[in-house]
C-alpha cells in the first residue's frame, strides 16, 4: 500500500501536469497498448475497433484518483468495460419448460460439443438430479456416435443410439418422442462440427432447431480462436436463435479474447466454461476472470483496484471501528455506506454490473449523480424519521406506506431494501471481529449485483 | 448494481455497438463496420476492394494491415510486412495500388517460402511418424487423410491408436484405417506408450513402409501430459534407433496466436519437424503460419500438408505463393 506522502505528492505532480484527468493525448496512448493487448489476445479486429472507442467516450474526462497514471487508470476503465461486456445478466441454464427440455449444441469442428454434452449431463444429473438423455445427430465423423455413448456413459446420463445412416431430422423427431415417452426431463442433442460456410450442414442445423424447439440453443466456442470468430459466431447467430456460449478449453494458456468477439457478435450469454477434459471439467463462466486474462494486464489491473480501494479506507474503518465498539449498525450506516460505495468507485470495481468505476467516482468528484437506483435508496431512506433510521424494526406496514409516499416509490421496493438491510445487519454482527477490508468484502457478497 | 431494483424488469443489451466516430478515418470505420453487418466478411474480398483504389495512400496502407491482423497474422509480423511494403513502395516506386497486392503477396511468399519442404520419407524402413497436438485440431482426421495420400504413393502405412484417453478415439482412427484399407494396431485401454511401442514391433515385422502414431489431444498447460508425450517418443526410439522420422504437430487454422505456444511447448517437448495446417476450408485464413515464419525466421518448421476438408483426398502439400495468394483471395461463394 502506498503512503499518504507519495499519494498526495503524485496527485500534485499530476494536477500540476495537468493529468488529474484522463485527456485525449493520455489516453491515445494507453488505447495503442490497450489495442496491442487485444489484437494479441486474438480479439477481433472490428471487435477491438468498436471496444476501444466506447472506453474513449468514457474515459475522457474521468479523474485519475489516488496514486494512478493516466495509462494505469484507463487499464480500470478498460476493465470495467470488458467486464461489463462480458457479464450482463445472471447466465444459468434456463429449463423451466414443458419436458424435455431440450438443449442444442453447436459449433465449429473440434470445438468440444460432444464432451460438453456429457458435462452438461453430469451437472444437470447431480446437482439438479434431472433425468437427461443424451442423442447424437453427428452421423458424419467417425465413431461420433460411439464417443457419445461412452461420454454418456462416464456421465452417468441415458444414452439414444442412432444408426449413422439415419437422417439427422429424423433422429431428433425419434429422440424427442422417446424422450417424452419416458419421462425425460432433459434431452441433450450432440451435432457434427460444421463450418459456417457449408450452407447445407447450416441448413441442416436450421432443420434441426426447427424440429427440436429447444430451450437452450448452445454456440459450443473454442476458447483459442483468432481472428475469424466473428466471421463463424455472426453465422451461426443469424442461422440459430443462441441463446448462450460455453467456451471450451480454458484450461489452456489462450488468452481468450475470441470470448469478446463471440459475445459482441452474438449477443448472448458467456454461460459456462470447459476447463478440462473429463466431465467435470465445467465451470459458470466468470467475466472478471476473463476480462483480466484477456486484457494480460493482471498487475495493472490489480494496482488499480488496490488504489480505489484505498481512497476511502478512512472511512471504511471508521465504520468497522463503531461496529467493533458494539453500537449497532443501523440505517445510518448503511446510507453512508451507500454513499460510500458510490463514492469509492472501488467497490466498482468489485461490482460487476457497475459501469465503469472511474466514471461513477469522477461523477461523485463533481457532485452530478447519475445512478438512478442508488439515488432511490438514498431517496427512501431520507423519507424516513430518525427514529426509524436509528431502528429499523419498528418500521412497520403505515410506516412503510409513508416512506413510499415520501420517496415516490412503491412499498415492494420499501421491503426490499428493508431486507437488504436485515441481511447487511446479521453480516455485520457476523464479523464483529473482522477489519476494514474483511468487512467491505462481506459487504460485496450482500449487495445484489456485487461479487 | 442493487439489482434488487432491477429484478423483473430487463436491463438493456449491453452489446448495442456505439457509433462510429465522425473524425478520423470514417472510410475504415464504415468498411469494416459494413463488414460487420454482412454475413462474412471476406478478406480477399476486402482486399480486392482495397486494390482498386485510385492511389496508395496511408488509408490504403491501413486497411491492408487490418486485413492481415484479421487473417491471423499477428501485430508482430503484420508489423514487419507492413514496413517491408512500405521500402518496396519506396524502392520499386510503385504508384498503382494493385501492383501493391503483387508486392505483398511476393513478401508473403519469400516469407513462407522456407517452410515448403516436403515429407522425405528417404530410405528409413519403418519410417516412423509421430502426429501430435491440441485437443480436436484435427490429428486423427489428418492421418486418415496422410495414410491415403502414401498408399496412393504405392506406400504400405501401419496406424497406431496411440489415443488411449478419449472416447472412441480408437473407433474414430479404426474407421480411418478401413476406409483406407490398413491395419491399426490398438489395445483395449491401456498405456499410450506401450500401444505405439507395439505397433512399431509390428511395423518392423512385417515390413511395413511407414507406420503413423495417432496420440490423444493435450494443451500445453497440462504438463505431466507433455510429459508422457515426450515418454512416448522415447519409447518409439527405444523400439527403433533413430525414429521417430518425424514428429508432425497439427495445428487448427481457425486458432489464433495461441498456435504459436502450441508450436513453442510441442517443439521444447518433442521437437517438432514438421506441420499440417488443418480446416483451411473454412474462412479462417490461417494467417498465423506467416507469424509463425516470421518468429522462427531462419529455420522455420516445414509445413508439409494443408487439410482442406473431411474427407480422404481433403489433404494438399503445401505451396508457399498459392497460399500467400489464397490470403489475399475472396473464398468461393456458399453454393
Ligand atoms: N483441455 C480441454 N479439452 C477439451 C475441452 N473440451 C473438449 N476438449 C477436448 O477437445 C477435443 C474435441 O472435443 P469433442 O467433444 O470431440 O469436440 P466436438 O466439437 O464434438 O468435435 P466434432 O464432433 O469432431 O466437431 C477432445 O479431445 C476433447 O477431449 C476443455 O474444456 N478442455
Ligand atoms: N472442415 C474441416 N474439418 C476438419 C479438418 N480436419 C479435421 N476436421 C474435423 O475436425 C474435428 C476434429 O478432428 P479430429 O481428427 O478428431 O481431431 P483430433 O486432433 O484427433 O482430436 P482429439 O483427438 O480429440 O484431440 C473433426 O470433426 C474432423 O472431421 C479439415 O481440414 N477441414
Ligand atoms: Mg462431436
Ligand atoms: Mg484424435
Amino acid at each position: 500500500m502506498l503512503d499518504n506522502l507519495t499519494q498526495r505528492l503524485t496527485r500534485v505532480v499530476k494536477t500540476l501536469r495537468g493529468q488529474a484527468r484522463l485527456t485525449e493525448a493520455n489516453i491515445d496512448e494507453a488505447l495503442r497498448d490497450v489495442r496491442l493487448a487485444l489484437l494479441e489476445a486474438d480479439v477481433s479486429l472490428p471487435v477491438v475497433k468498436d471496444f476501444l472507442q466506447r472506453v474513449r467516450e468514457q474515459a475522457l474526462g474521468q479523474q485519475v484518483i489516488g496514486s494512478l497514471t493516466p495509462g494505469q487508470a484507463l487499464i480500470g476503465v478498460v476493465h470495467d468495460e470488458l467486464v461489463r461486456l462480458m457479464g450482463g445478466e445472471a447466465a444459468g441454464l434456463n429449463l423451466a419448460v414443458q419436458p424435455p427440455a431440450v438443449i442444442l449444441l453447436a459449433g465449429l469442428q473440434g470445438a468440444g460439443k460432444t464432451t460438453t454434452a456429457g458435462k452438461l449431463g453430469k451437472l444437470l444429473r447431480e446437482t439438479e438430479k434431472k433425468k437427461v438423455l443424451a442423442v447424437s445427430c453427428d452421423v458424419y465423423r467417425p465413431a461420433a456416435i460411439e464417443q457419445l455413448r461412452q461420454v454418456a456413459a462416464q456421465a452417468g446420463i441415458e444414452f439414444l443410439p442412432t444408426d449413422p445412416n439415419d437422417k439427422p431430422v429424423d433422429i431428433v423427431r425419434h429422440a424427442t418422442d422417446y424422450a417424452r415417452r419416458h419421462y425425460i426431463d432433459v434431452l441433450i442433442v450432440d451435432t457434427a462440427g460444421r463450418l459456417a460456410v457449408d450452407v447445407d450442414m447450416m441448413d441442416e442445423i436450421r432443420a434441426l432447431h426447427g424440429a427440436l424447439h429447444p430451450a437452450e440453443t448452445l454456440f459450443v466456442v473454442d476458447a483459442m480462436l483468432g481472428q475469424d470468430a466473428v466471421n463463424t459466431a455472426r453465422a451461426f447467430a443469424e442461422a440459430l436463435p443462441l441463446t448462450g456460449v460455453i467456451l471450451t478449453k480454458l484450461d489452456g494458456d489462450a488468452r481468450g479474447g475470441a470470448a469478446l468477439s463471440v459475445r459482441q457478435v452474438t449477443g448472448a450469454p458467456l454461460k459456462f466454461a470447459g476447463i478440462g477434459e473429463k466431465l467435470g471439467g465445467l465451470e459458470a463462466f466468470h467475466p472478471r476472470r476473463m476480462a483480466s486474462r484477456i486484457l494480460g494486464m493482471g498487475d495493472i489491473v490489480g494496482l488499480v483496484e488496490e488504489a480505489r480501494r484505498t481512497v476511502d479506507e478512512g472511512q471504511a474503518k471508521a465504520l468497522a471501528q463503531k461496529i467493533k465498539s458494539g453500537k449497532g449498525f443501523d440505517l445510518n450506516d448503511f446510507l453512508e455506506q451507500i454513499a460510500q460505495v458510490r463514492k469509492m468507485g472501488g467497490l466498482s470495481a468489485l461490482l460487476d454490473k457497475l459501469p465503469a468505476g472511474l466514471a461513477q467516482a469522477a461523477q461523485q468528484a463533481q457532485g452530478q449523480v447519475d445512478d438512478r437506483t442508488t439515488r432511490r435508496i438514498q431517496g427512501i431512506i431520507h423519507a424516513m424519521t430518525p427514529a426509524e433510521r436509528a431502528r429499523p424494526e419498528i418500521i412497520k406496514a403505515s410506516r412503510k406506506r409513508r416512506i413510499a409516499l415520501g420517496s415516490g416509490v412503491s412499498v415492494q421496493e420499501v421491503n426490499r431494501l428493508l431486507n437488504q438491510f436485515e441481511q447487511t445487519q446479521k453480516l455485520m454482527k457476523q464479523m464483529s471481529r473482522g477489519g476494514a477490508q474483511k468487512m467491505l468484502r462481506g459487504l460485496r457478497g450482500m449487495l445484489p449485483g456485487m461479487r | 448494481m442493487f439489482g434488487f431494483f432491477k429484478r423483473g424488469g430487463k436491463t438493456a443489451a449491453p452489446i448495442a455497438p456505439t457509433e462510429a466516430p465522425g473524425e478520423d478515418k470514417p472510410s475504415l470505420l464504415a468498411r469494416l463496420r459494413a463488414g460487420l453487418a454482412k454475413t462474412r466478411t471476406q478478406i480477399g474480398g476486402q482486399l480486392s476492394g482495397i486494390f482498386r483504389r485510385a492511389r496508395i495512400d496511408e488509408d490504403l496502407l491501413e486497411e491492408l494491415e487490418s486485413s492481415l491482423l484479421m487473417a491471423d497474422v499477428g501485430v508482430e509480423a503484420t508489423e514487419w510486412l507492413m514496413q517491408s511494403l512500405r521500402e518496396r513502395i519506396r524502392r520499386d516506386r510503385l504508384e498503382r495500388p494493385e501492383s501493391l497486392r503483387t508486392a505483398l503477396i511476393e513478401l508473403l511468399t519469400e516469407l513462407l517460402q522456407p517452410m515448403e519442404r516436403p515429407l522425405d520419407l528417404a530410405d528409413r524402413k519403418p519410417f516412423i511418424i509421430m502426429v501430435a497436438g491440441v485437443n480436436g485440431s484435427g490429428k486423427t482426421t489428418s492421418i486418415g487423410k496422410l495414410a491415403c495420400h502414401l498408399r496412393a504413393h504405392g506406400l504400405s502405412v501401419l496406424l497406431a491408436a496411440g489415443d488411449t484417453f478419449r472416447a472412441a478415439a480408437r473407433e474414430q482412427l479404426k474407421v480411418w484405417g478401413e476406409r483406407n484399407g490398413i491395419d491399426v494396431v490398438a489395445q483395449e485401454g491401456g498405456d499410450a506408450a506401450a500401444v505405439v511401442f507395439d505397433a512399431v514391433q509390428a511395423a518392423k515385422a512385417r515390413g511395413i513402409d511407414v507406420l503413423i502414431a495417432d496420440t490423444a489431444g493435450r494443451l500445453p498447460t497440462q504438463l505431466h501430459l507433455m510429459e508422457e508425450i515426450a515418454k512416448i517418443k522415447r519409447v518409439i526410439a527405444k523400439a527403433e534407433p533413430g525414429g521417430p522420422h518425424e514428429v508432425l504437430l497439427v495445428l487448427d487454422a481457425n486458432i489464433g496466436q495461441n498456435t504459436l505456444a502450441q508450436l513453442q511447448a510441442f517443439d521444447a517437448a518433442l521437437g517438432v519437424t514438421g506441420l499440417i495446417v488443418t480446416k483451411l476450408d473454412g474462412t479462417a485464413k490461417g494467417g498465423v503460419i506467416a507469424a509463425i515464419a516470421r518468429s522462427r525466421r531462419g529455420q522455420p518448421p516445414a509445413l508439409r500438408f494443408i487439410g482442406v476438408g473431411e474427407a480422404l483426398d481433403d489433404l494438399q502439400p503445401f505451396s508457399a505463393r498459392a497460399f500467400a495468394e489464397a490470403l489475399f483471395e475472396s473464398q468461393p461463394e456458399p453454393t
